[in-house]
C-alpha cells in the first residue's frame, strides 16, 4: 500500500507526480493551494441522497469493539491512560482496534481509548486529572516539567498583571486557556495527502531561506525558530506514519491514501496537541476528488468509498484528552471539536457541495448520532435542494448537526474556510487563531453599579468608582458607568489574552499544525462575550420598567426589584434587541482599541458552549430577575422562557447581532419536536429547510438545530435540569416541556409519536 | 365595529345590510352572521399576559372614544399576541396572529384568554402590516405567510379585511383561522384576498355544537359551502374530544359535509389536550373538562380513518 521512496528522491511542487494523475492542472502544482486544486477538480453534486450505501458488516464490527467499550469509559470518567508517557507525534507505538480490518489506521496512544499525557500545556493539570481518575504521576515525568522544563501555564502566571488576577479569580474573565491548550488551529492536513510531506518540508524551507535574508531582530528570530520546528515536527509526522507501515514522503495516489495521509497529519496533531478544540478543517470535497477519480477508474465501489469515510470517522469519533474535572464542568461532555465544515457555495457560484458531503453525513447513519466529529453545514439558501433536504432530514433524525452561515462566512474568509471549534470560521492554512474564551457581561454590568466590587465576595475588583446611588436605577447613569467599566474590562482582558499567547506559543507551540499553515498567517486575537441576554435583558428592564436596588449594610446592591413590564430579547423587539446589539458593537469597539500580541486581528465570538452555567453560578442576582447562580442562556439565545413569540422570532433577534463586530461566530441554539416541524417527514424536511434558509436571508449566522425525539424527552422528563427551553406547540400555543405536569408531559410523549400534536 | 363591511377603506360594502351597527348581540338577520358585542380593548390592567403577547408591536394610545372610531374604520384591531410559527397554522412559516374576542365558549379552549376582546392590545393595522413586511423574505423561502387567528378572526372584519389587503399588496399568502360562524361578516371582497382558510368544524350534529360553543352550527356549514363555491381552499381543522364530539355520528356527520366541499385540501384531526386548563383558572372562568380524558391513539386513530374513507387527505 505505501509508496517506495527511492532514496535521494524528493518530489518537488514542479511538475506533475503519477499520483496527480487525472487532475486538472494549475497553480496549485507550483506551489501550496489546496483551494486551486479544489476549485479546478471537485465535482458538484445537485442529486439527492439516493446514491449512499449503507454500513457493511466490517465497519459495523468495527464500531461494535468501541461501542463495547464506552460504558466502562462512561463510568470510570476515562478508559485508560499511559500516565509515563508525555505525548508527542512519536511517543507511543502504533495502535490498532482491529489490526486485520481496519481501512484507516492509526491511535493517538497504543490503544484504542488509551489517552496520552500533554504536559507541556501545564503540570498541575495533568496531575490532577491523574489523581482525579485514580493513577499516579510518574515521579520522573514529574521532576522534568516542574523541576526542567517550563510549562505554558507557568509561563502564563509569571507575567499576568494582578488587574489579570484579579478579574480572573472574580470569574469577571473566565475559561482562560491558561491552564489547557488553546487549540482553535485547524492545520491544513489536506496538505500532506496532496503534496506528501517531502514537498512540505521543502516549501517550508523556501520560506525558511526568505527568513535568512532579513535581520535577526525579535520577530524574525522568533519565525525563524518556529519554521525549524515545524520542519522537525513534519519530520516526526512521517517517522508516526513509517510506524504504521506508510511513507507519506509522497503524495497519496489513491482514495484510501488521501484519506489516510490527510488522518495521519490530523492524528499527529493530536498526539502533540490538547487543544481545546482539535478541528479538522474542510475535507469533504477535496477528498472526493480521490474517490470519484478512483470510482471513475473502477477500482473503487460507493460501498467501499463509504466504508473509507465510516472508517476515518470512527477515528475522529475516539479523539480523547485527559481533561480535569475543572475543565469539563466548563465544557461539559469530553468535546473535542473535531469540527469538519461541509457544504458551501464557492465564490464563483458553484455549490461545494459533493457526494462526499453526503458520505459524511450518512455515518451518522451507518455508526448511529454522535456529537463527534462535529458536523457542521455551511449553510446558504443557494445550496442545491437535495443536499438541503438530506441535512435537514439528518437534523430531524439525529439532532447532530450545526448550521453556520456560508452567506456571511464567504465574503468575510472566503470558500476555502472552515469553522474551528464551535463558530469560528477561518481560511484553512492561511488563518489561526488565538483563542480568548470570553468575559462576562452581566457580572460586568453588576460591578458598574457596584462601583467595580464584586456582588459576591464584596471585593474590589475593578478601578474604584462612585457606586450608583439613589431608589431607582436610572439608564443613562447605568450605561455610562457600564461603559466605564468596560473600558477597563476590555484593556484587562486584552492584557490577559496578549499574556497568554505570549507564552502558548513559547511553551507549547503548535509545531504541526502550523507547519500546514502558510508562513504569513492571518492571526485573530479572538475575544468573547458571555451572558449577552442577561445584560440586555437588565438594562431594558432598567430602561423600560422600574428598578431598585437592594443594598446589603455595606453598601453593596445584592438584589434588585422589578415594578412594570419591559420587552424581553428573543421576541424580534427592536426596542431591546438594539440594546443587545449596541453591547456588542460597543464592547467590540473598546477591544479594537487595546494592542495585541503578534498585532492579531481583534475579533470576538457570542458563544458559551456549555460554560453559560458556570458563570451563571458565579453571578450574583441580575436586574433583570434572574437569581443568583441561575445559568445563563447558552451563547447569543435569548434567556430561557422569554423568547415567546416561536423559534423564528428568537432567532431574528439573535440574527441582528452584527457579524461585522462578532467576526468570531455568534451561536444559537434552538429546539424542536419533529411534529413542530410538520405533520409527515417530508413536510417537517420542507420546513426545516424553510427555516434554515429563512434564518440565513436574515443573516443569522449559527444555529444548533435539535429535533428531539422520543428518547430525549423521556430523558428531559428524568433530567428536567438539563432542557430548560425545551418549548413544545400545542395547536395555538407553545409550553414549556419541563413545566408541565407527569401527566402532561406523558400527553405529549403519545401524541408525538401517535400523531400531530 | 361590526359595520366594517360598510366602511372598510378599500373596497366597497356588499350591501350585506345585517352586519351593521350593534355594539350589542341580536339576533341575526337571515343573510347575516349573528352580531355580538364587541368590547374596547384595554391596555395593561389587571390582567398579566399568559403567552407571546404583542412585544415589538407600538400599541395605540388613543383615547376610547378615537379608538372606537378607528375600529370601526378597521384601523385599529384589538390583538392577543402574534408568534412566527412552522407547520400548524398553514404552510411554511407564519406570521400567526392571535386577535381578541370570540363569539364562541369552547368547553376545551386551550386559548380562552383570548376570549374577551377587552383583553387584547391595541394595535393599528398600520403597525402590524409593518411587522408583516419585515417578515417577506421570511415568508418567501419558506412557502408560508400570514395567519390571522384568535379568538374569532371575525369579530374584527373591518381590520382583518385591511390586513388581508394589505398582506395581497405585498405579494404575501394570507390564511385565515375561523370557526365560521361569523362567516356572514365575511365579504367577498375579504374572500379574495384570502388563500387558505383554516375551518374549525368543532362538530356535525347541531346539538353536539351547541353544547361544545354555546352557539349554532348552520353559520359553519353556510360559511364552508360559500368557501367551496368560489373556489377559495379550505383546510378543516377537528378537535376530538371524548365524550364530547367523538360518537361516531357526529364524526361521520363532520366527514359527510367535509367530503361535500370540493376545496378542502386537508383535514386536521386535533387531539384534545389539558394543556389550557390552568388559563381558564387564572381567568376565574370555569372549567367543565377536569376529567376529559386526551382521546387514546386507537380513538384517533378511529376519527383520522372515518374521514380517510370519504377520501380526505387526513393528518
Amino acid at each position: 500500500m505505501a509508496i517506495t521512496t527511492e532514496a535521494g528522491t524528493t518530489v518537488t511542487p514542479h511538475g506533475p507526480t503519477p499520483a496527480w494523475r487525472g487532475f486538472v492542472s494549475g497553480p496549485w502544482q507550483d506551489h501550496v493551494d489546496v483551494r486551486d486544486f479544489i476549485q479546478r477538480n471537485y465535482t458538484p453534486y445537485a442529486g439527492d441522497a439516493e446514491f449512499l450505501a449503507g454500513a457493511t458488516a466490517r465497519t459495523t464490527a468495527i464500531w461494535q469493539q468501541l461501542a463495547d467499550m464506552f460504558p466502562e469509559e462512561r463510568a470510570k470518567g476515562i478508559y485508560d491512560v499511559d500516565a509515563n508517557t508525555p505525548s508527542s507525534i512519536t511517543a507511543h507505538a502504533p495502535g490498532y482496534i482491529d489490526k486485520d480490518n481496519e481501512l484507516i489506521v492509526g491511535l493517538q496512544t497504543d490503544a484504542p481509548l488509551k489517552r496520552a499525557i500533554m504536559p507541556y500545556g501545564g503540570w498541575r493539570m495533568v496531575e490532577n486529572a491523574l489523581t482525579t481518575y485514580g493513577y499516579e504521576a510518574d515521579e520522573q515525568v514529574k521532576r522534568i516539567f516542574t523541576e526542567y522544563r517550563k510549562t505554558h501555564n507557568a509561563g502564563v502566571f509569571d507575567v499576568y498583571p494582578p488587574d489579570v488576577r484579579a478579574a480572573r479569580s472574580s470569574h469577571l474573565i473566565t475559561g482562560l486557556p491558561d491552564a489547557y491548550g488553546r487549540g482553535r488551529i485547524i492545520g491544513d492536513y489536506r496538505r500532506v495527502a496532496l503534496y506528501g510531506v517531502d514537498a512540505l518540508v521543502e516549501a517550508k524551507k523556501l520560506e525558511r531561506a526568505e527568513l535568512d535574508m532579513e535581520r535577526s531582530t525579535e520577530d524574525v528570530i522568533r519565525e525563524r525558530e518556529e519554521i525549524a520546528e515545524q520542519i522537525r515536527a513534519l519530520g516526526e509526522l512521517k517517522r508516526m506514519a513509517a510506524s504504521y507501515g506508510f511513507d507519506i514522503s509522497l503524495p497519496a495516489a489513491d482514495a484510501r491514501e488521501a484519506v489516510q495521509w490527510l488522518y495521519f497529519a490530523y492524528l499527529g496533531a493530536v498526539k502533540e496537541q490538547n487543544g481545546a478544540a482539535m478541528s479538522l478543517g474542510r475535507t469533504s470535497t477535496f477528498l472526493d476528488v480521490y474517490l470519484e477519480r478512483d470510482i471513475a477508474a473502477g477500482v473503487l465501489t460507493e460501498e467501499r468509498a463509504q466504508e473509507l469515510i465510516d472508517d476515518f470517522v470512527i477515528k475522529l469519533r475516539i479523539v480523547r484528552f485527559l481533561r480535569t474535572p475543572e475543565y469539563d464542568a466548563l465544557f461539559s461532555g469530553d468535546p473535542t471539536w473535531v469540527t469538519e465544515s461541509l457544504g458551501g457555495v464557492g465564490e464563483d457560484g458553484r455549490p461545494l457541495v459533493t457526494r462526499t458531503s453526503f458520505r459524511y453525513l450518512q455515518t451518522l447513519y451507518n455508526l448511529g448520532p454522535a456529537p463527534e466529529p462535529n458536523l457542521t453545514v455551511l449553510w446558504s439558501h443557494k445550496l442545491p435542494d437535495g443536499f438541503k433536504r438530506f441535512c435537514a432530514q439528518v437534523s430531524i433524525d439525529t439532532s447532530a448537526i450545526q448550521y453556520e452561515s456560508d452567506e456571511l462566512i464567504r465574503p468575510a474568509w472566503g470558500d476555502d474556510a472552515a469553522i474551528a471549534c464551535c463558530v469560528s470560521a477561518m481560511r484553512v492554512g492561511k488563518q489561526m487563531q488565538f483563542f480568548g474564551a470570553r468575559v462576562n457581561l452581566a457580572k460586568a454590568l453588576l460591578y458598574s453599579i457596584n462601583g467595580g466590587r464584586d456582588e459576591v465576595s464584596g471585593k474590589q475588583i475593578g478601578p474604584v468608582t462612585m457606586p450608583l446611588q439613589g431608589e431607582v436605577l436610572d439608564y443613562d447613569e447605568v450605561s455610562a458607568a457600564y461603559d466605564t467599566l468596560l473600558e477597563w474590562l476590555a484593556q484587562t482582558y486584552v492584557d490577559a489574552l496578549n499574556c497568554i499567547h505570549w507564552s502558548h506559543d513559547k511553551y507549547a507551540y503548535e509545531r504541526l499544525e502550523m507547519a500546514l499553515h502558510d508562513r504569513a498567517v492571518l492571526r485573530t486575537l479572538a475575544c468573547g462575550i458571555a451572558g449577552l441576554s442577561v445584560a440586555a435583558d437588565s438594562l431594558s428592564a432598567i430602561k423600560y420598567a422600574t428598578v431598585r436596588p437592594v443594598r446589603d449594610e455595606t453598601g453593596l446592591v445584592v438584589d434588585y426589584t422589578v415594578e412594570g413590564e419591559y420587552p424581553t430579547f428573543g421576541n424580534d423587539d427592536d426596542r431591546v434587541d438594539a440594546i443587545a446589539v449596541e453591547l456588542v458593537r460597543s464592547f467590540m469597539d473598546k477591544i479594537r482599541q487595546q494592542p495585541t500580541y503578534r498585532n492579531a486581528l481583534h475579533t470576538q465570538s457570542v458563544l458559551t458552549i456549555t460554560s453559560n452555567v458556570v458563570y451563571g453560578k458565579h453571578t450574583g442576582n441580575t436586574p433583570d430577575g434572574r437569581r443568583t447562580g441561575e445559568p445563563f442562556a447558552p451563547g447569543a439565545n435569548p434567556m430561557n422562557g422569554r423568547d415567546t413569540h416561536g423559534m423564528l422570532a428568537s432567532a431574528l433577534s439573535v440574527a441582528k447581532l452584527p457579524y461585522e463586530d462578532s467576526m468570531d461566530g455568534i451561536s444559537l441554539t434552538s429546539t424542536v419536536v419533529p411534529s413542530g416541524l410538520g405533520r409527515d417527514r417530508p413536510e417537517q424536511i420542507t420546513n426545516l429547510v424553510g427555516l434554515l434558509d429563512g434564518y440565513n436571508v436574515s443573516h443569522g449566522f449559527h444555529v444548533n438545530i435539535n429535533v428531539l425525539n422520543r428518547e430525549t424527552l423521556e430523558d428531559a422528563m428524568e433530567h428536567p435540569e438539563n432542557y430548560p427551553q425545551l418549548t413544545i406547540r400545542v395547536s395555538g400555543y407553545a409550553v414549556n416541556f419541563v413545566r408541565l405536569t407527569r401527566e402532561q408531559q406523558l400527553d405529549v410523549l403519545s401524541r408525538t409519536f401517535h400523531g400531530g400534536l | 365595529m361590526s359595520t366594517a363591511a360598510s366602511t372598510e377603506a378599500h373596497r366597497p360594502a356588499q350591501g350585506d345590510g345585517s352586519t351593521r351597527a350593534a355594539d350589542h348581540a341580536v339576533p341575526a338577520g337571515p343573510d347575516g352572521a349573528p352580531i355580538v358585542e364587541l368590547g374596547v380593548p384595554v391596555v395593561g390592567g389587571a390582567y398579566g399576559r399568559s403567552s407571546s403577547g404583542t412585544s415589538g408591536l407600538e400599541l395605540s394610545e388613543a383615547d376610547r372614544s378615537e379608538r372606537f372610531a378607528q375600529m370601526r374604520a378597521g384601523e385599529l384591531g384589538s390583538l392577543h399576541s402574534w408568534e412566527l410559527v412552522t407547520a400548524v397554522d398553514g404552510p411554511g412559516t407564519r406570521l400567526t396572529t392571535f386577535l381578541s374576542g370570540c363569539p364562541l365558549q369552547c368547553l376545551y379552549c386551550h386559548n380562552p384568554d383570548t376570549m374577551e376582546m377587552r383583553r387584547g392590545e391595541p394595535v393599528t393595522a398600520e403597525e402590524l402590516l409593518t411587522r408583516i413586511a419585515r417578515y417577506r423574505s421570511i415568508f418567501q423561502v419558506t412557502g408560508g405567510g400570514i395567519t390571522i387567528s384568535g379568538g374569532e378572526p371575525l369579530m374584527q372584519p373591518a381590520f382583518v379585511g385591511r390586513i388581508l389587503r394589505g398582506a395581497k399588496e405585498m405579494g404575501i399568502h394570507t390564511a385565515v383561522d375561523t370557526s365560521g360562524y361569523l362567516g356572514a361578516h365575511c365579504t367577498d371582497a375579504m374572500l379574495d384576498d384570502i388563500d387558505l382558510v383554516l375551518l374549525d368544524v368543532k362538530s356535525g350534529i347541531p346539538e353536539t355544537y351547541r353544547r361544545v360553543t354555546g352557539r349554532e352550527l348552520e353559520p359553519t356549514l353556510e360559511f364552508g359551502r360559500r368557501l367551496a363555491a368560489r373556489g377559495t381552499e379550505i383546510w378543516v381543522r377537528f378537535v376530538l374530544v371524548p365524550g364530547l364530539t367523538d360518537a361516531p355520528e357526529n364524526v361521520d356527520a363532520v366527514a359527510d359535509y367535509v367530503a361535500s366541499l370540493s376545496t378542502v385540501s386537508r383535514v386536521e384531526v386535533l387531539p384534545f389536550h389539558q394543556m389550557g386548563q390552568d388559563k381558564w383558572a387564572s381567568l376565574g372562568l370555569r372549567y367543565e373538562l377536569e376529567d376529559t380524558p386526551a382521546p387514546t391513539p386507537e380513538l384517533v386513530e378511529r376519527v383520522r380513518e372515518q374521514f380517510r374513507s370519504r377520501g380526505l387527505t387526513v393528518h
